[in-house]
């Protein structure tokens, strides 16, 4: 199955985002580099706007996800409540 | 950051579709075709244009905010960096070859994308596509405008920042990512997205910029890995550009696909050559490193873009022509390219030098099926020649490949102790080629080709005329001070005493 990724940069905006994303999807692989974090999981992964509000404490917009984004690899579905990566192979 | 987020009176879904495709309007005055000229000719049918769509939905609105937020970061950290001498704080003065580099070899690339959008925002009917092509647009110039402002400071205090410009315009190895954006904005719209949205954005920048820049931070240069990362927020979204208008072509006709697959394997091939700089920047130019350029390859080339070509083959696109002789290169490229770089130097705005010992031992332990066996015996050869008093310069002019504009340094795919040279005769000229790839480039589109301007060939015409001091003084280029080995260089003079004022009350 292949792999997608998103990778983030290392910061106190991040920090509860990268827990919350994790939380989300068990199969999650962190990998902590220099000054960023990539994560990867098999096949799909969704990054939820409930589970990110429950770990910063305030409401969020998962289009501030970009403010922080370094990259990223899958195919792309955002809508308000969810945002996924996939593969479709 | 903590942003205000306002109680949403609209799904992102309704909000795209009001502020992207409620703002077209069909044309009365003249016709479709009248407007959009370009579309036309390169062969892809599209037939409904409304089915293409952001996947992030990102409207004008929300990207001005964005956008304005990361501006705010990045000004805030390079103000920081200037405020505390942050130019001191690099690992080691070698290290600003590679932002030299990027300065003059890359930024102005980004400058060319900029163009690029700002014309395919215009030429595109879809208004979806208009709007995220202007966002790209003012992403690239951004983009060329925060890296020539971060590197403004080294500016202040070493050789070889001052003329990027003018280096983007004649020097030799700058032609190479030149010639790369050139072919790319004289192309027709469609097969631009799939040289810059999709071969470059997609299958290429992750390797340009997240390793690097994650080594940029580890090497204590704040203000690089600030422009580069803050960049890179907007490249995640080029990418998925890229991406959709490529399964955009491909899903609109089955006769666009023999036309794509071809952008694909020339644009691959084009973008991997011009990888070959940032190979080396990372094997050579990283006093600490932070992942060779062949697991960095492994990451990004083959198991990201594997599962890309993976995704893609439910529309019949196998992955490019030129990937398993990319593969073989890998092991070899960045060597090969250090030392044309190093024997070179005399006309390099930027400083090169044998690597050191612990570095070449760091070399072998990543490359150990070539390192040892091709590299090292000549680093080692350059060391002794150098220690003599007599260091290797190559004096000759190099013959450069047509299509990438490389020096054909590079070996057979299958043999690495033989240069890889082709050639095609052309209405009667003899045309040089680095590799098949760009010879069946050159061959798909010769009437482009035979026009290339080569750096090699201004040499002998006039302002120059075969004299290397004018040459040197055309591309702006200060003998002593901008070129030549690291090793006696006045930035490593200036790097170390300016250190050691730093750490001391002298």
């Amino acid at each position: 199955m292949s792999t997608v990724f998103i990778a983030l940069q290392a910061n106190e905006d991040t920090r509860p985002i990268i827990d919350a994303i994790v939380q989300d999807n068990p199969t999650a692989i962190v990998n902590r580099q220099p000054a960023m974090v990539k994560i990867d999981v098999p096949g799909s992964m969704t990054i939820k706007r409930e589970t990110i509000e429950e770990h910063i404490g305030r409401a969020y917009d998962l289009q501030e996800l970009q403010i922080n984004l370094i990259t990223l690899s899958g195919n792309v579905d955002e809508d308000e409540d969810s945002f996924t990566l996939r593969w479709n192979s | 950051m903590d942003m205000q987020v306002a109680k949403k009176k609209l799904s992102l879904k309704e909000k795209y579709k009001l502020l992207t495709r409620d703002l077209g309007w069909d044309t009365t005055y003249h016709t479709k075709d009248e407007v959009f000229p370009y579309v036309q000719y390169e062969g892809i049918k599209i037939h409904d244009w409304d089915k293409w769509e952001d996947p992030f939905r990102l409207t004008m609105d929300s990207y001005w905010k964005y956008q304005a937020e990361k501006e705010r970061k990045f000004y805030a950290i390079i103000d920081a960096h200037a405020q505390n001498n942050g130019h001191l704080h690099i690992t080691d003065a070698r290290y600003l070859s590679a932002l030299k580099i990027f300065l003059q070899a890359i930024s102005p690339g980004e400058y060319a994308a900029g163009k690029g959008f700002a014309r395919m925002g215009r030429e595109f009917p879809g208004v979806g596509t208009q709007v995220a092509c202007q966002m790209q647009s003012i992403d690239e110039i951004r983009h060329a405008q925060t890296q020539i402002h971060a590197l403004s400071n080294y500016n202040k205090f070493y050789n070889g920042f001052h003329a990027f410009a003018d280096a983007r315009d004649r020097m030799w190895y700058c032609t190479l990512p030149r010639s790369f954006f050139d072919d790319a904005l004289s192309s027709g719209p469609f097969e631009f997205m799939i040289a810059i949205g999709f071969s470059f954005e997609y299958v290429l920048t992750n390797l340009l910029f997240v390793p690097f820049m994650s080594g940029a931070a580890y090497n204590g240069d704040m203000a690089t890995v600030t422009f580069g990362f803050s960049a890179q927020s907007d490249e995640a979204r080029h990418m998925t550009l890229g991406l959709e208008c490529i399964k955009f072509m491909l899903e609109q006709d089955p006769a666009n696909l023999p036309i794509v697959q071809g952008w694909i394997d020339k644009w691959f091939w084009r973008g991997f050559r011009l990888l070959g700089v940032v190979g080396t920047m990372m094997d050579y130019m990283l006093p600490k490193r932070v992942m060779s350029w062949r697991e960095a390859w492994n990451i990004y080339g083959v198991e990201n873009g594997g599962a890309l070509f993976r995704d893609l083959a439910r529309y019949g696109i196998r992955p490019p022509k030129g990937w398993d002789d990319a593969e073989k290169g890998i092991d070899h490229m960045s060597h090969q390219f250090m030392l044309a770089l190093y024997q070179y130097n005399f006309g390099t705005a930027f400083h090169s030098w044998i690597p050191s010992e612990d570095e070449m031992v760091w070399l072998s332990k990543k490359y150990p099926d070539t390192f040892d066996k091709y590299y090292r015996p000549r680093w080692a050869h350059l060391s002794k020649l150098k220690a003599a008093g007599t260091p290797f310069a190559n004096m000759g002019l190099a013959k450069l490949c047509q299509t990438c504009q490389i020096p054909t340094v590079f070996t057979e795919p299958d043999d690495p102790t033989s240069l890889c040279q082709r050639e095609t005769e052309y209405k009667g000229e003899k045309y040089h080629f680095c590799s098949d790839g760009c010879q069946h480039i050159f061959e798909n589109e010769p009437e482009k080709y035979i026009q290339a301007w080569l750096p090699m060939q201004q040499l002998f015409q006039a302002p120059i005329n075969g004299d290397l001091g004018a040459w040197m003084n055309w591309v702006s280029l200060i003998p002593g001070k901008d070129n030549g080995d690291f090793d006696g260089s006045e930035d490593e003079r200036n790097f170390a005493a300016w250190r050691q004022q730093a750490t001391s009350n002298q």
